[in-house]
């Protein structure tokens, strides 16, 4: 009896190893593949941009890509809990700008080699490179960058939009019809980009140092800001559960006569109208964009950086053929298949001069300047905690109206910053 | 079989214990056989596996996590990892939101219950008594609970959310979205919880019901108990311990409850429904700090544990006193 139970154990493992070892897919010769993970990109830009890469490797190395879910909270999960397990099955790796210094920091990705970084960052714009570079060393190749603009009804509003906040939740509120100023207040990274920006237009920081938060005048500017806007008519009802794509909805249907968001909005919008969809059609007709909308009259926006950048795993196998794999990526070909497909905003000042690129984004120029002026978020490996912290403060955003806004923040900015307590 | 089931009721507040010892201890003192004891060394040998399988994906990382839980260590800080005793479980037990989880996790493990408990009962009560269709009955009454959890709470987080444009906020003329206030997500929370579960009480007590003989019911019809008298005197003493196992197993669910709050608090965004499940997620996976969020586990792990001891007394008590009567 127990011989028997033994032998079946036996065979039983011995099929597992089988199995194991029948999965190893580099054993025979032939391009190296070199494991891609990254949210999907709606238009299929990243299969296409992965597909072009290996096909110009001259059979060097080939890039499966492997779809991440399309939320960045998820992704980085999904990667964090591969990379602290060192799994050696990714090679590169589609990162948040603001995932940067969490990741360097913990030594779950390589810097770039001197000659690929000054290769790979060549002509680019300087915003999105200071996203992929911690302690003056490159960790990422900006593969795509973005900035939010402030987008308006030009039927709706009568003459110019105002130029600061204030001035737009005022014009907003005396709105008869679409009164309303949308922008994402969930609690989650949308709420510390709007807060961040208003910091940096008004001039501050919120970090000091990489451990060290800062209270002077632009922060309290910016929590008053947020507190305005929530308190006021122009708030959208939904405010404190909004992300952009709910924002992007509600002007799309005409409830609001200004929006801040991303430039996604734009060819969303678009292709509602090509879909028949009349308020749509209405809508992008009476299209306007500015740029971020400032905090002080005498003072420019300086508005938020968002995007991709192409990191190389530590644990990868085959590094050499991934940073070029990442080069290539984030290569001017790449970032117009980028744009083309997906309508994400190039890091590579000379693409914004195409002609292509003002027809898929009319509001080029602006992109461009904003990506040259912006803000970007704090660097600091306790990023996540940071931005958590911000957060869960300052959603729901009429939190920020509370008179003990200020002294809540600075409690939880510390404990964020010595990545302890319950946030 | 009714007067089993009669004598069980009366002999219950009588010391059980006498009646019970002296049979339990008997098998023990047999003297073992040789046959005997080369059947016991096959059965340990049988269940070695099962047992071996149990330690590894169990005991194992619950002693793991107790041992995260006592260190200081965070995912983005490798070398940072040092022993620190109990002051995780000191920055928790300090903090307010740990409280604030815990109270939004016990209100809404008790008035789940008690909805989906008294629903239940209504619910197997039709199952039961149904003349005609009962097959059909019972099927339908199943549904929800074969739903997988995310996805019915998906189906209420798009009908009752305003921001996604569900039809809730629509059809009752709403201004502001149901999941964006207190009120809304908690009332939501609760709908969800009690239409998906309620079935899975309902499918217990049936079997609580099941126990119950007709004769009994016709004695007491005999003897002129009303309707309602016969339910409270009959009935519910006689299902106690099915009630009690419906009652455990759904308050230890309740109490870890996860996905249905994870999905209408859109990812955890809408705090102020967060339980403590959500929040230990979001510190282990969310914030990397494996130290802190392996405390609050543990945390929620004894809170369970809690639970079920004091299920288990009550049911203890009960099923010995039913089973002494039995004999």
């Amino acid at each position: 009896m127990l011989r028997v139970i033994a032998g079946s154990l036996t065979a039983a493992l011995a099929a597992l190893a089988l199995s194991a070892c029948g999965s190893d897919e580099n054993s025979g010769a032939g391009p190296v593949t070199i494991n891609m993970w990254a949210g999907t990109q709606p238009g299929g830009s990243f299969q296409q941009a992965a597909k072009d890469c290996s096909d110009a490797s001259n059979g060097a190395f080939r890039i499966q890509f492997n779809a991440l879910a399309n939320n960045p909270d998820a992704q980085r999960q999904a990667l964090v809990r591969r990379l602290a397990a060192k799994d050696d099955s990714i090679d590169i790796v589609g990162m948040d700008v603001v995932w940067t210094s969490e990741f360097a920091e913990a030594g779950w990705i390589e810097a770039f080699p001197e000659e690929i970084a000054s290769r790979v960052t060549e002509g680019m714009l300087e915003g999105p490179v200071q996203t992929a570079t911690y302690e003056d060393r490159l960790y990422g190749a900006p593969g795509n960058s973005n900035t939010q603009l402030l987008w308006y009804r030009k039927d709706l509003v009568d003459g110019d939009p105002a130029r600061t906040w204030s001035g737009l939740i005022k014009q907003a509120s005396e709105l008869e019809e679409g009164g309303r100023l949308e922008i994402a207040g969930a609690a989650a990274e949308n709420t510390t980009v709007w807060f961040n920006a208003l910091v940096e237009s008004g001039g501050g920081s919120i970090l000091k140092g990489p451990r060290e938060p800062n209270f002077d005048e632009p922060v309290q500017e910016a929590v008053r800001i947020i507190g305005e806007l929530a308190t006021s008519r122009a708030a959208d009802p939904s405010l404190a559960q909004q992300k952009e794509d709910q924002n992007r909805l509600a002007f799309q249907s005409g409830q609001a006569a200004f929006m801040v968001n991303w430039p996604f909005v734009y060819p969303s919008i678009k292709g509602a109208a090509e879909d028949g969809d009349a308020t749509a059609k209405k809508v992008l007709d009476n299209l306007g964009w500015l740029p971020y909308p400032q905090v002080t009259e005498d003072r420019e926006a300086k508005g938020p950086i968002g995007g991709f950048n192409w990191g190389v795993s530590s644990y990868s196998k085959n590094p050499d053929e991934a940073f070029d794999a990442a080069a290539c990526l984030a290569s001017e070909k790449s970032q117009k298949t980028y744009l083309e497909l997906d309508g994400v905003a190039p890091t590579i000042s000379s693409i914004y001069e195409d002609e292509a690129t003002k027809e898929i984004y009319p509001f080029a120029s602006l992109i461009r300047e904003g990506l040259e002026k912006g803000g970007p978020r704090p660097a600091t490996p306790a990023y996540s905690d940071v931005s958590l912290a911000i957060y869960s403060t300052l959603s729901p955003p009429v939190n920020a109206s509370k008179p003990n806004a200020i002294e809540e923040l600075r409690k939880n900015l510390d404990k964020a910053l010595s990545a302890d307590g319950v946030l | 079989m009714s007067v089993q089931a009669s004598a069980g009721v009366p002999v219950a507040g009588r010391g059980t214990d006498g009646e019970t010892e002296p049979a339990r201890k008997q098998p023990g003192k047999k003297v073992m056989t040789e046959r005997g004891r080369a059947e016991r060394k096959l059965g340990l040998m049988l269940v070695a596996p099962a047992a071996i399988v149990m330690l590894a994906v169990t005991a194992y990382p619950i002693l793991y996590a107790v041992y995260l839980s006592l260190q200081r260590s965070d995912l983005r800080f490798p070398d940072d990892t040092e022993f620190v005793g109990l002051s995780n479980y000191v920055s928790i037990l300090g903090s307010s939101r740990w409280w604030t989880d815990l109270w939004h996790t016990v209100a809404l493990t008790g008035i789940t219950v008690v909805i989906e408990l008294v629903l239940g009962m209504l619910l197997a009560l039709v199952m039961h008594r149904a003349l005609f269709g009962r097959g059909l009955v019972r099927t339908t009454a199943l549904i929800p609970y074969g739903i997988v959890t995310v996805v019915a709470a998906f189906a209420w987080r798009l009908a009752f959310s305003g921001a996604e444009g569900g039809f809730v906020p629509v059809a009752l003329g709403l201004d502001d979205d149901p999941l964006n206030s207190t009120t809304g997500i908690w009332i939501t929370a609760i709908l969800a919880e009690v239409w998906k579960t309620t079935p899975f009480m309902a499918l217990l007590l049936l079997a609580g019901l099941a126990l119950v003989s007709d004769e009994l019911h016709e004695a007491a019809k005999v003897d002129g108990a009303t309707g309602w008298q016969r339910f409270w005197k009959i009935t519910i003493p006689l299902m106690k311990p099915a009630i009690l196992v419906a009652l455990l197993f759904r308050t230890l669910d309740a109490f870890r409850i996860f996905d249905t709050v994870f999905i209408l608090s859109n990812s955890g965004v809408n705090r102020s429904v967060e339980t403590v499940s959500v929040l230990s997620y979001n510190t282990l996976l969310t914030r990397l700090n494996l130290g802190l969020g392996s405390a609050l586990s543990v945390l929620v792990f004894i809170c369970v544990g809690i639970i079920a001891a004091v299920f288990i007394r009550l049911l203890g008590k009960d099923t010995i006193a039913s089973g002494t009567g039995g004999k």
